[in-house]
């Protein structure tokens, strides 16, 4: 399990940094909700991969919070990002 | 313990899965050229990973409580990802920062063009009363 564990760990944190890359990068608002919605997900896979490493079932309720405010993040700033394009 | 080893394996594996679709998805964000083509990244092969390490996860934690935890992530991902991609998709459409050569098809567009047409030929039709 721990080999599974740190194959998981690298491709989740090569992962991380290549959205993070395009949060940097990203030439438009959108494109960086985007991206961090991504970002939000790999966290959420992390957290689960931990959990599922220890058999600790401690961190589960983050999950639940994590995956509702990154669907809250991602709407309000495709709200904002309209209502200003609009004007 | 042969069946604890079984779902071990099975848990590891769907781990591994997972963890590919999610450097996928990171992979796809930097290639793509445009916002609506790295929202496909963001809302298919995310979610698909994301599924795939919750299952993972409660093939190895095995308790009922925590399975209905990671049921419900799952539920809510699958409920929230297809909004919040249908509200990126449409702040996005107007933008000229989209590369309109590489959509097949444009349904918006000719709605987005009747609409307009409607709205130019009201006036004439109602003028008196127009409620608005």
């Amino acid at each position: 399990m721990t080999v599974i564990a740190v194959i998981v760990t690298a491709l989740l944190v090569a992962a991380g940094g290549l959205t993070l890359v395009r949060i940097i990068r990203g030439p438009s608002i959108l494109d960086r909700a985007v991206a961090t919605d991504v970002l939000l997900a790999v966290a959420v896979a992390a957290i689960a991969t931990e959990a599922a490493y220890s058999r600790d079932a401690t961190a589960l309720p983050v999950l639940v919070v994590l995956a509702l405010v990154g669907f809250v993040g991602s709407v309000s700033v495709a709200r904002f990002a309209s209502r200003r394009s609009s004007k | 313990m042969m069946l604890d080893a079984i779902l071990d394996t099975v848990a590891g594996i769907c781990l591994i899965a997972g963890a590919l679709l999610c450097l996928a998805a990171g992979i796809a964000l930097i290639r793509f050229p445009d916002v609506l083509s790295r929202m496909h990244a963001a809302a298919k092969p995310q979610v698909l990973g994301l599924l795939l390490v919750l299952l993972g996860c409660a093939l190895r934690l095995r308790t009922g409580v925590d399975i209905t935890t990671l049921v419900l992530v799952g539920l809510f991902q699958l409920a929230t990802a297809p909004v919040a991609a249908h509200m990126v998709g449409r702040t996005a459409y107007p933008h000229d920062d989209i590369r309109r050569d590489l959509l097949i098809t444009d349904e918006l567009s000719d709605h987005i063009d009747r609409i307009r047409a409607d709205r130019a030929g009201e006036p004439q039709e109602t003028s008196p009363v127009h409620t608005s």
